[in-house]
């Protein structure tokens, strides 16, 4: 079997919990630890300490194909990746990987402040694997995609975030790997931007390399993928056609019950907002799974900032299960409010909203949030956190028993003109 | 359009077991990447100073001054005959070598953890890079060494042209140590604290500030020459001024002992190497 790019046996990867939570050991914790469980009879049971953030993981890639990888937040897919590309050991299990494998994790990585632009991309092309020659002959195109031409002399800590960002993705996207790792590189970086990434990975999946991407973005994945599997808990649930995996996992794959908590270990990039919850909250104050839609609701967001932060608005995606948008909205978009908290200060938060009575069809319906200064920087951005159900008992025109087709069932002032010419 | 032949790579993914290979066939492959490496560090290192890569020179300058009015003046420790700040800076510019290596190094790998944990490249070069660029500075001060002598008048010694060998020896010491600093480092952030205390030490047991002509005959002078350094200063010294003794089986002992450093600083750096990425 010559044509399989990516061959994975049984992979399984086990972390000690002491070791996620603390980052590092000192020596004292160590000493403290050791003596410790000399004073305890019997020895300590290891996977008490330990979870599997991958278990039983095997699957195969043909050479050439591009595969969707989905799942919600600490589901592994990231551990899967680093597996691949050899970042991180698996504690168990088997792979194979033939050709030249690329790394596109986290736009920015590699890049040092304090050099220009020009030095940047010849230090990243070599962390990511491009020998000299081949960085050179590529130079003027990476930095014409970049589109910082004008400032590739300046040291990079003067860019702007999306400076950075463009110039990095460019560096990552003329990479010539025959295996490619794509990991959440949308998360950040305004719509422009994003089609733009979205163009040039449709380019490299036709010229017929192999690409395994991972995305919470499911329109990208949707429009890159044409196969995707799905993990949960650390495991493969399902390898299917992707707009069938998009579907498993936005409906029966989440199942939060109207809240959604994140732990603060889980890795968000960019530092200074710090996610906490994001609760679904009925009249009565109730944190519910299930609202109606005869009835007003509150969506409500904790967050905390470890920094101020100037311009930033925090706001809801909602979307139907099929991950269609249908609204965007911003805790700051009232300008009074908006001069108000102009400037937020360290501290913790909660933004919240009301979703008015009358307004949703019956159905399940997708929560994302994000955190942004506009035009600045992405702080924070999940558009599928949370999924709920609603339910239409009583909304208008129930009193015919039929399932009303669209997402939206608003009670509309109708008015019925008599005797009209 | 040209086509090229690129040998197709595999790579085998599994759980390693016990001890691995030295694994210094994989760094050759990567030597660009610790091309680039050295050479940002170079770049970056004087950055946005006012004095620029003048502290390359500043550096072992100032500390030649202080030596020779505390060590000289003050304390009137010999300086083998000839002229003190001559004597110092020969001894401060291989120890500085080492001193920048160690220290850099040590916090290698902790500084470049975003690095370590996205993208895969043998974790040697990191160390490596950090310990090998210091060698740009090494020879600007190199240049103000040989000024210095010509302004002492110091006579360049008969065995000038093996200076090179101890300057590499040197690096092998600094990379040994390194090693075993930076993997330390990734499990115990203590390094970051002990080691100026270790290097500081390290200083005085190396001679420096003195001649390791003081050190008495006998059992001490073989205790002395454990020090991986003690020979690469005496010998670095030797070549350039002639002055001390030749190297000999005191400085084979030295030599051995970096070695030792070295070989076991890779075998404990690549055994830990695997859990880098989880635990940093």
């Amino acid at each position: 079997m010559t044509d399989t790019a990516i061959r994975a046996e049984g992979l399984g990867k086990q972390y000690r919990i002491g070791s996620l939570q603390t980052g590092y050991q000192t020596l004292r914790d160590v000493m403290v630890d050791s003596a410790r469980s000399a004073l305890r009879r019997g020895p300590r049971d290891p996977r008490s300490e330990s979870i599997w953030a991958l278990r039983d993981v095997s699957f195969e890639v043909q050479k050439g194909r591009v595969l969707g990888i989905i799942g919600s937040n600490g589901a592994g897919k990231s551990t899967l990746l680093k597996i691949l590309s050899r970042v991180t050991e698996p504690t168990e299990g088997y792979a194979e990987v033939t050709g030249r494998v690329g790394s596109l994790l986290e736009v920015g990585t590699g890049f040092h402040p304090e050099l220009t632009g020009r030095e940047n991309i010849s230090l990243n092309g070599a962390i990511l694997g491009m020998r000299r020659a081949e960085i050179q002959s590529k130079f003027d195109e990476i930095v014409d995609f970049s589109e910082v031409e004008q400032f590739i002399d300046t040291p990079v800590k003067r860019y702007s975030t999306g400076m950075q960002l463009r110039l990095a993705f460019a560096v990552a996207a003329h990479l010539e790997p025959e295996i490619l790792l794509v990991d959440e590189v949308l998360a950040v970086g305004d719509a422009a931007f994003q089609r733009k990434c979205l163009g040039k990975m449709d380019a490299v999946a036709q010229e017929g390399r192999t690409i395994l991407f991972v995305s919470h973005n499911m329109s990208a994945v949707g429009r890159l993928t044409h196969e995707t599997i799905v993990v949960e808990g650390g495991r493969i649930v399902m390898r299917a056609p992707t707009p069938e995996a998009i579907d498993y996992y936005l409906t029966t794959g989440m199942e939060q019950i109207g809240e959604r908590l994140w732990s603060g270990d889980d890795d968000h990039g960019l530092s200074g907002f710090e996610p906490i919850a994001l609760r679904v909250i009925d009249l009565n104050g109730q944190v519910v799974s299930q609202v109606s839609t005869v009835e007003s609701f509150d969506i409500e967001f904790e967050y905390e900032l470890t920094d101020s932060i100037t311009g930033l608005r925090v706001g809801i995606y909602l979307s139907t299960s099929k991950g269609e948008r249908l609204l965007t909205s911003f805790d700051t978009d009232d300008l009074e409010i908006f001069t108000r908290h102009e400037n937020r200060p360290a501290g913790q938060y909660v933004s919240r909203c009301r979703i008015p009575a009358n307004l949703l069809n019956e159905g399940r319906f997708m929560l994302g949030v994000n955190a942004s200064s506009f035009g600045v920087r992405s702080y924070f951005t999940d558009e599928f956190a949370l999924s709920f159900a609603a339910d239409g008992t009583g909304a208008p025109g129930s009193q015919w028993q039929e399932s009303r087709r669209g997402p939206l069932r608003p009670a509309l002032e109708w008015e019925i003109l008599e005797g009209v010419k | 359009m040209t086509v090229e032949v690129i040998p197709v790579q595999k790579h085998i993914i599994k759980p390693s077991r016990g001890w691995r290979d030295l694994g210094l066939g994989e760094l050759w492959d990567y030597r660009e990447l610790v091309y680039f490496l050295i050479w940002r560090d170079v770049k970056v290192r004087y950055k946005q100073t006012l004095f620029g890569a003048g502290w390359a020179i500043l550096k072992p300058f100032l500390g030649m001054v202080v030596f020779s009015i505390i060590f000289g003046r003050l304390a009137g420790l010999p300086t083998d005959g000839i002229p003190g700040p001559v004597f110092y800076f020969a001894g401060l510019l291989p120890w500085i070598l080492f001193q920048d290596g160690v220290s850099k190094s040590s916090m290698s790998l902790v500084a470049g953890r975003s690095l370590l944990t996205k993208v895969y490249f043998p974790r040697l070069a990191m160390p490596l890079a950090s310990v090998s660029a210091g060698l740009v500075d090494f020879g600007l001060s190199f240049i103000v060494l040989l000024g210095l002598m010509l302004f002492y008048s110091t006579p360049l010694g008969s065995q000038w042209w093996t200076s090179p060998l101890f300057v590499a020896w040197g690096l092998l010491a600094s990379f040994g140590v390194g090693l075993w600093l930076s993997a330390l480092n990734v499990l115990y952030r203590d390094v970051s604290y002990i080691t100026p205390f270790l290097l500081q030490a390290w200083f005085f047991a190396t001679p420096v500030v003195y001649s390791a002509t003081m050190i008495p005959e006998g059992p001490w002078q073989l205790l002395y020459s454990l020090n991986p350094m003690a020979g690469v200063v005496q010998g670095f010294r030797w070549a350039m001024l002639g002055v001390g003794e030749a190297p000999g089986l005191l400085s084979a002992v030295s030599f051995g002992m970096t070695i030792l450093i070295l070989i076991s600083g890779i075998i404990f750096f690549r055994r830990m190497e695997r859990s880098f990425a989880d635990v940093i």
